[in-house]
């Protein structure tokens, strides 16, 4: 098999979700000598965000977004350990969580998984997380971002109450705040004081990179 | 067991030889953009669109949920159950996660209403029981604590806590409707089959009456009435003796009733042939008119 013929594999069975196929094909590439990166970056990446933009379109369904994220998953576990060895930095650290009262977890564990394949490190906290438990996590992992999800319009205003949370314990300014869900809007974000919100996975990973930049990039000395 | 919901003039009972209690879910503005910035306006006009269509669609019982974090929701239910109440005799569901909108919402309700809803988590049932139990309502209980248990047993074992917490503030089990929690199928295959094992083990060890988000099963999914509709007579094979369902959908409601007769709940099929000819009727009286 050529290393062509290992990223169209790649991208192909992350698309239909054939996890050992994806498997079997990260070893093989990475048997041939092939870079970890080359395979997270010009196939899984790139075949995961496809499967977004279906989705997006309505062309593809839950289930099989789902499936996707697991077969890249399953390449990421073999993949983490090697990048990790090249000395690649995490790109940045996120704590995630569905917030208090609500226990919706499709779209939070997807932008995980993107996150991750992004190069994030990423501790979910699950859900109906109480602003007592993320002021503990953001403590106690000193992320770059924290991110609220909610997919109710009656529990969007837990964004509001763990950001007081975070403000009470002093660790507001020491964290970026990003929110998202299916009835959260960007004025939304703004009236409760959120850094960033996104609307889909894909936009959620390029607007966390874009925020931690940013923040590193005013933090250093002129 | 049987429980009793009421408005000023009618009465509608869930469980125990009762046909099937459909909760119309469609005043909600959760996914509904234009209804929230309705909200957010203190504009309620589409309720008189959504009550209409429900009650052409079949529904016994009206879920209102009008919550939106940028409008004043306590003022939105306590405009909106009299204004329902005023288009309908159907009695109300009240439906919100901050008790003073619950409190709005029982306060402004002439009859015995059904809270939407209380969880196992012990703060949630001390705040939310007394005021159930002070407006004589029914209350939704939902089989989860701060997790949502993925045995059966365990959510066998949250329902109970949540009747026998209900009967210590003096709401009688025939009151409490546990919801086994019904959760998408596209992203979990074994949502239906336990919860299907939940509602066996929720009717023969509490014998209480069950409700239940129908829709969420077919959350993602292409055909999502095709498949509410083999999920409620699944169900309801099974127990369920009522569901917060999509009252506009045809496919689902004639699902309900047809299940209803198959399993003895409408002897001879009265109420089947009933609606078939009312549909007959119907369609002739547009005939006529167009």
């Amino acid at each position: 098999m050529t290393t062509d013929e290992i990223l169209q594999g790649l991208f192909d069975n992350t698309l239909i979700g054939n996890a050992p196929a994806v498997k079997d094909l990260t070893n093989e590439g990475l048997a041939m000598g092939m870079d970890p990166e080359t395979l997270l970056y010009d196939a899984l990446i790139p075949s995961l965000e496809e499967v977004g933009a279906r989705f997006e379109r309505g062309d593809f369904f839950v289930p099989e977004m789902l499936i996707a994220a697991r077969a890249m998953q399953g390449a990421l576990d073999i993949l983490r350990p090697l990048l990790a060895e090249t000395g690649a930095k995490p790109i940045g650290t996120f704590v995630m969580g569905t917030v208090k009262g609500d226990v919706h977890d499709i779209g939070k564990n997807l932008v995980n998984i993107m996150l991750e394949g992004a190069g994030f490190t990423v501790y979910d906290l699950g859900v109906n997380v109480a602003p007592e438990k993320f002021v503990e996590q953001v403590q106690e992992h000193e992320p770059d971002i924290v991110g609220f999800s909610a997919f109710l319009t009656t529990t969007m205003p837990m964004f509001k109450a763990n950001i007081n949370a975070l403000e009470k314990s002093g660790l507001r300014d020491r964290v970026i705040v990003m929110v998202g869900g299916a009835p959260v809007t960007q004025e939304y974000a703004d009236a409760v004081g959120a850094d960033g919100y996104a609307a889909d996975a894909s936009t959620a990973v390029r607007l966390a990179k874009a925020l931690i930049e940013n923040r590193r990039s005013a933090a250093a000395p002129a | 067991m049987q429980t009793t919901i009421e408005s000023r003039s009618r009465t509608v009972v869930i469980g125990d030889g009762a046909p099937f209690c459909v909760i119309g879910e469609r005043i909600n503005p959760t996914g509904r953009k234009a209804f929230q910035a309705q909200l957010q306006a203190g504009d309620l006009s589409q309720l008189e669109i959504d009550v209409a269509e429900q009650v052409a669609g079949g529904a016994d019982v009206l879920d209102v949920n009008v919550g939106d974090p940028l409008a004043d929701e306590i003022e939105l239910m306590r405009a909106a159950v009299p204004m329902v109440q005023g288009l309908t005799d159907l009695p109300l569901c009240i439906d919100s996660s901050i008790i003073e909108a619950l409190e709005a919402g029982l306060g402004a309700y002439e009859g015995k209403a059904l809270v939407n809803s209380v969880t196992g988590e012990d703060e949630r049932l001390n705040l939310i029981l007394p005021i159930v139990a002070r407006h004589g309502a029914a209350v939704i209980g939902l089989a989860n604590d701060d997790e949502i248990p993925m045995e059966p047993e365990r959510r066998l074992e949250v329902a109970r806590k949540i009747v026998s917490v209900a009967g210590d503030h003096g709401i009688p089990p025939q009151d409490v409707v546990i919801d086994p929690l019904a959760m998408p199928v596209g992203a979990e295959p074994r949502a239906v089959t336990l919860f299907l094992e939940t509602v066996r083990l929720i009717r023969d060890n509490l014998g209480v009456n069950m409700t239940c988000g129908a829709s969420n099963t077919s959350f993602g999914l292409p055909g999502r009435h095709a498949l509410g509709a083999a999920f409620l007579a699944v169900s309801q094979s099974h127990g369920l003796t009522s569901a917060i369902m999509d009252a506009r959908a045809r496919e689902c409601v004639e699902s309900v009733r047809a299940t209803d007769f198959l399993l003895g709940q409408d002897e001879w099929g009265a109420r089947w042939i009933a609606a078939h000819r009312a549909k007959l009727a119907a369609q002739a009286a547009q005939a006529a008119t167009s």
